[in-house]
């Protein structure tokens, strides 16, 4: 793309011209230009289903946790009935952030421009996040203000996946489920205890935030396939040796006898655009710990996920790292996080890392798995400080006027995708060649950003386009 | 305060004295610390610390009013913390740093650690508890300049002539963490 072209205004910018996913090249502008960037809030963000939080940070009535979709800032809320809303956090009389509170507990909202009040207790309104009090309805408004109109503006769509609160501000788009697509199998690894207890996980208090100076795409691409930055980018870090085997053992804690952690790892790639670093067949047994009563206490959870799972015919594999499109990444093993890559500009990241552990998890388990997740992951995590280093000076080289003119390389396994036993997806032919993910990410992002409708998103993906492509390839070869 | 014939000290309140002295010495010795950080002298650094040493960096989340006493700080020990780790994990930080392709810290950044306000809260002889502030700036590569303020506290111990440091919370003046990481020591 040449800067004349960047001369056209936002409007007139296609990006998926800017993806050619045939030769394997990305324009370097979809990770600068604040043209594209607002495509992006505008097309990409409002429309997706969007990770909140988790329903742990709420566990009481009126329990409440500050959270951004997008460019907007909103409150994920539990009623009096137990129910989980998500609620734009803006004043409908003035705009003011009606609470600038991380977290908290109440049953309602005051908004301290004019004081006007929500409340989320369903007995007092309506919804939730309905207008409750404003101060002299009477005299200022002659009684006449329609409360009922004037509440906060309510996320329409709100899904609860296992804990994880999920949120689309679109009401077009569709269900959760249709989404997520297979890809759910990964959120069930999450989202599932150790021992293959459904959805009996919970997040510990704190979420780590932090800014970059990086594109968010950065962050979710690299969690949704590339393994390959792992020996370079960790060098130093798998030097030491932070991981469960105690010093000197590998940071992810695989067992020394699985034959090497990539052994077999091939990539899932979806249509819809998300993407797993590893396939619901690649079996990662839990890992042997310096103390005997942990490796005693994973191998009986494993022994009995495995026995359930294959009782339903499950594969054991699937636990990532993984990228949910477009900006939640998370990982399901050790560690077991989740990410969000919330975008502030075309060139800075809010970052956030929730630590997910299991609610049965007795003290000793706990209180390891705390301490790995913090040398491992955030911006104190000596494995993820690397990472952050070279998202942001990529960055910064990729914006130069004669930078932007090239494109970055994302050939691997470039024609050389295998076909999947699960609908929708695709596996790399090589543990290594992980950029078909990210290939596949871009070109559901355009799709998006271009602001396809959803009746053509959802075709466009009801059918995954490159199976005929190696369908093709594999009768030309036999 | 005096040495029995045990060898433990008597919890007799120090004169006004012996209280500036042990200040100025408890200062002299957190300067050179800063010092060994900002020298990169890490084998040494180590060496200040005690076997037992516990380094805390709860995470600050805004809060009500009401609640900043219970809420406004992640605990120790049980929530998640930017740091909550003995000496063998910051021993790991430094042979990580030691291994010449740790990307975070290569090249290496410059980094200034300010000392100041400094108080000692509670003399319990052989352990002091001290509170000071720390501004920590760093620089690295051209233009990437953090400045990390806030309040720490230390429990630092008499071994023979010279002091160890057994225990160190630090409050970092941020919520959202504006650094991309903290690859530094804090």
């Amino acid at each position: 793309m040449s800067i004349e072209d960047l001369e056209r205004s936002a409007e007139q910018i296609r990006v998926s011209d800017l993806i050619d996913v045939e030769s394997g090249q990305i324009s370097r502008e979809i990770f600068v230009d604040e043209r594209i960037h607002k495509m992006e809030l505008e097309n990409l963000f409002p429309r997706a289903w969007l990770f909140v939080g988790h329903a742990s940070q709420v566990p009481n009535a009126g329990d409440f946790f500050s959270s951004w979709m997008g460019s907007d800032p909103v409150l994920m809320t539990r009623d009096d009935k137990g129910e989980v809303f998500v609620l734009l956090n803006s004043c409908r009389h003035r705009g003011m952030r009606v609470s600038r509170y991380d977290e908290g507990n109440t049953m309602q909202f005051t908004c301290p421009y004019h004081a006007w009040s929500y409340s989320i207790d369903g007995s007092l309104v309506d919804v939730p996040g309905d207008l409750h009090g404003v101060p002299h309805m009477k005299s200022a408004y002659q009684g006449q203000l329609d409360k009922a109109k004037w509440g906060l503006v309510r996320c329409p769509r709100v899904h609860n996946y296992k804990g994880l609160i999920f949120a689309t501000w679109d009401p077009e788009a569709p269900e959760f489920e249709e989404y997520a697509g297979e890809f759910h199998w990964w959120l069930d690894n999450l989202t599932d205890a150790f021992d293959g207890t459904e959805g009996e996980t919970e997040v510990f208090r704190g979420v780590m935030k932090w800014r970059i100076k990086s594109n968010w795409k950065f962050v979710s691409e690299n969690f949704l396939g590339d393994t390959y930055h792992g020996a370079s980018t960790h060098a130093s870090v798998e030097a030491v040796g932070i991981g469960p085997g105690g010093r000197g053992k590998r940071r992810h804690g695989e067992r020394q006898n699985q034959g090497g952690f990539s052994k077999g790892r091939m990539k899932t790639s979806f249509r819809l655009g998300h993407g797993a670093s590893d396939n619901l067949g690649y079996e990662l047994p839990y890992p042997e710990f310096a103390e005997p009563e942990l490796t005693e206490y994973f191998d009986a959870a494993w022994a009995k996920r495995a026995e359930k799972l294959r009782a339903e015919g499950r594969p054991l594999g699937g636990r990532g790292p993984a990228t949910m499109f477009p900006n939640m990444s998370f990982s399901a093993g050790f560690p077991r996080t989740i990410l969000v890559a919330h975008p502030i500009s075309a060139t800075e990241t809010e970052v956030w890392r929730w630590f997910v552990v299991d609610k049965s998890a007795p003290d000793f388990v706990r209180e390891w798995l705390r301490q790995y997740y913090m040398r491992y992951a955030g911006p104190g995590g000596m494995t993820e400080q690397d990472d952050m280093e070279n998202w942001d000076y990529a960055t910064q080289a990729s914006s130069g006027v004669v930078a932007r003119r090239f494109p970055y390389n994302y050939q691997q396994g470039l024609g050389r995708e295998r076909l999947s036993e699960l609908p929708g997806a695709v596996h790399s032919d090589h543990a290594i060649a992980g950029e078909v993910n990210a290939r596949a990410f871009y070109r559901r992002w355009a799709e998006f950003v271009d602001n396809l409708g959803w009746p053509e998103l959802t075709r466009r993906a009801a059918v995954d386009d490159r199976n005929d492509a190696i369908n093709a390839r594999e009768a030309t070869e036999s | 305060m005096s040495a029995t014939q045990e060898g433990t000290t008597e919890m007799t309140a120090p004169t006004s004295i012996e209280r500036m002295a042990l200040h100025y010495e408890i200062s002299d010795f957190l300067f050179r610390e800063a010092d060994l950080l900002d020298e990169r002298r890490y084998t040494e650094w180590l060496a200040m610390l005690a076997d037992d040493y516990q380094y805390s960096v709860p995470m600050r989340m805004n809060v009500k009013y009401d609640d900043v006493d219970s809420l406004e700080q992640t605990r120790a020990g049980a929530e998640v913390c930017w740091f909550d780790e003995p000496k063998d994990t910051v021993e790991m930080r430094v042979t990580q740093l030691q291994t010449g392709v740790h990307w975070a810290e290569e090249p290496v950044s410059r980094v200034s650690h300010l000392v100041t306000n400094i108080r000692l809260d509670e003399i319990s002889l052989p352990e002091v508890e001290v509170s000071c502030r720390f501004l920590v700036y760093r620089n690295r590569v051209a233009d990437e300049t953090d400045f990390l303020v806030g309040r720490r506290r230390d429990r630092l111990r008499k071994v023979g002539d010279d002091w160890q440091v057994c225990r160190r919370t630090l409050l970092l003046d941020q919520s959202v963490l504006l650094a991309k990481n903290l690859s530094i020591f804090v």
